[in-house]
């Protein structure tokens, strides 16, 4: 396999929080297009591993690439083509939704067109649009950092327990959604703890093992 | 894919009409800063009410408010950065950082001079002092170009604390010493424009341009070292 078609390639890398070793030598590569899906226990590093292929954890040891971009040289380049969705939404609890999908659209160049078609895929109505981000449930703010993701529309995408808090309609569509962005050459890792909703969408399952990664085969 | 990246100044904008929008909306600046700023200028006058030290001393203690006042507008604007995690989606996004100082920065100096507004108000009732039109002019100008440099230091520094522990008692740290000059600079021109300790209004305009200078350095400064900075 070329570098080329690969989305992600780390060799023995090391991502120290603090002097804690969050992830130990971890070696994984992701073919463009692939949905992979990272299990593991609390802890075990699901979470420093997006956020090292995000580019928001400095790379201790070892090499690690992001769309061909080297993660210790190159960090911006490879940031402005991936999309992250941690455990908080990024969105701002005094605005709207419909202002946090206009400020997002304004910061990455997207026209008016795609915010509401984006607002409209997940589900966002007019009423809801109009609702500050502080008022809405788990749920709703979800699907607005998801509306957020499709219009970044990212070359990876980086989820963290993307179907959380989500209704089965919400989950039925994120699923739908990332389908779609695989089949348009985007490549998606989700970590999730729901192995059977997320072990359906991927078509790879790797694990996380107190900082290690463990392939658990194809899907 | 999406390949194309906006530029700063759209960044910039975007930023600013953000910010300024969520205090338009949560009234922070209004509920919580000027009543603030406004009991610290009563025990001002309070400590100090004797002989007509308050109007000799009155500059002093209008920059002083602001600069105390300006730590919790400087923190607020980076809380709400924080509050879900919105700093991170911006670095995700790979935004131009030069465009998050500058739109960090346009936001707070508006909100400074429409803060500095009150307080100049408050303190020629508080503090009984004159301000002629001439006055008023290099009152302005000196509010204007001082905002400029104690938001730029407090864009930069609020970014740098804003992921760090402590970051309550790191701002203040870190803020005060850095707008000091500017501190120095705004008192003797506002003495200026108050026309006491003997100052004349002539004697003010020098003291705006050192502001000018401070400005240019601190926002120039800035913008090439808050993306270094705020990085990890």
């Amino acid at each position: 396999m070329s570098s080329v078609d690969e989305a992600v390639r780390l060799h023995n890398a090391v991502v120290l929080l603090g002097s804690f070793p969050a992830l130990a030598e971890a070696s994984l590569v992701v073919k463009k297009g692939e949905i992979v899906l990272i299990s593991g226990a609390n802890g075990a590093g699901k979470t420093t591993l997006l956020r090292l292929c995000a580019g928001l954890v400095p790379l201790a040891r070892g090499e690690a690439t992001v769309l061909g971009f080297n993660l210790a040289t190159q960090r911006k380049e490879a940031q402005a083509h991936v999309g992250m969705l941690g455990h908080a939404n990024g969105l701002y609890l005094d605005l709207t939704a419909q202002e946090n999908l206009q400020f997002w659209g304004a910061v990455v160049g997207a026209s008016a067109q795609e915010i509401a078609l984006s607002a409209q895929r997940m589900g966002l109505h007019t009423r809801l649009l109009g609702t500050t981000v502080a008022k809405m449930s788990a749920g709703q703010r979800r699907r607005t950092a998801l509306a957020i993701l499709i219009i970044r529309r990212a070359s990876l995408w980086l989820l963290d327990e993307p179907h959380a808090g989500l209704d089965a309609a919400g989950r039925d569509e994120i699923d739908s959604i990332l389908r779609e962005a695989t089949s348009a050459g985007a490549t998606v890792i989700v970590a999730s703890h729901e192995l059977e909703r997320a072990g359906a969408l991927a078509t790879r399952r790797i694990e996380v093992v107190g900082g290690a990664i463990v392939e658990r085969g194809t899907q | 894919m999406r390949q194309q990246s906006t530029s700063t100044m759209s960044v910039a904008r975007a930023i600013a009409t953000k910010d300024l929008r969520i205090e338009w909306r949560s009234k922070v600046l209004v509920n919580q800063v000027l009543p603030f700023a406004g009991i610290v200028m009563v025990l001002f006058a309070f400590a100090l009410d004797n002989d007509g030290i308050l109007q000799r001393v009155a500059p002093g203690l209008v920059w002083l408010a602001v600069l105390f006042s300006s730590l919790i507008i400087v923190q607020r604007t980076f809380a709400i950065e924080s509050a879900d995690n919105a700093l991170d989606a911006i670095k995700v996004a790979g935004v131009s950082p030069a465009g998050v100082f500058l739109g960090k920065s346009v936001a707070l100096v508006v909100q400074l001079l429409l803060f500095e507004c009150v307080l100049v108000l408050l303190s020629l009732v508080l503090y009984q002092v004159h301000l002629s039109w001439g006055g008023a002019v290099l009152l302005v100008t000196v509010s204007f170009l001082a905002n400029i440099g104690i938001a730029a230091m407090g864009a930069l520094y609020g970014g740098l604390g804003a992921a760090a522990k402590g970051r309550e008692t790191l701002l203040p740290l870190l803020l005060l010493p850095a707008v000091a000059p500017v501190l120095i600079a705004a008192t003797r021109a506002t003495e200026s424009a108050f026309g006491v300790s003997g100052a004349t209004l002539g004697e003010g305009w020098p003291w705006a341009a050192l502001l000018a200078v401070f400005g240019a350095l601190f926002g120039f400064g800035g913008t090439l070292a808050f993306g270094v900075l705020t990085e990890e």
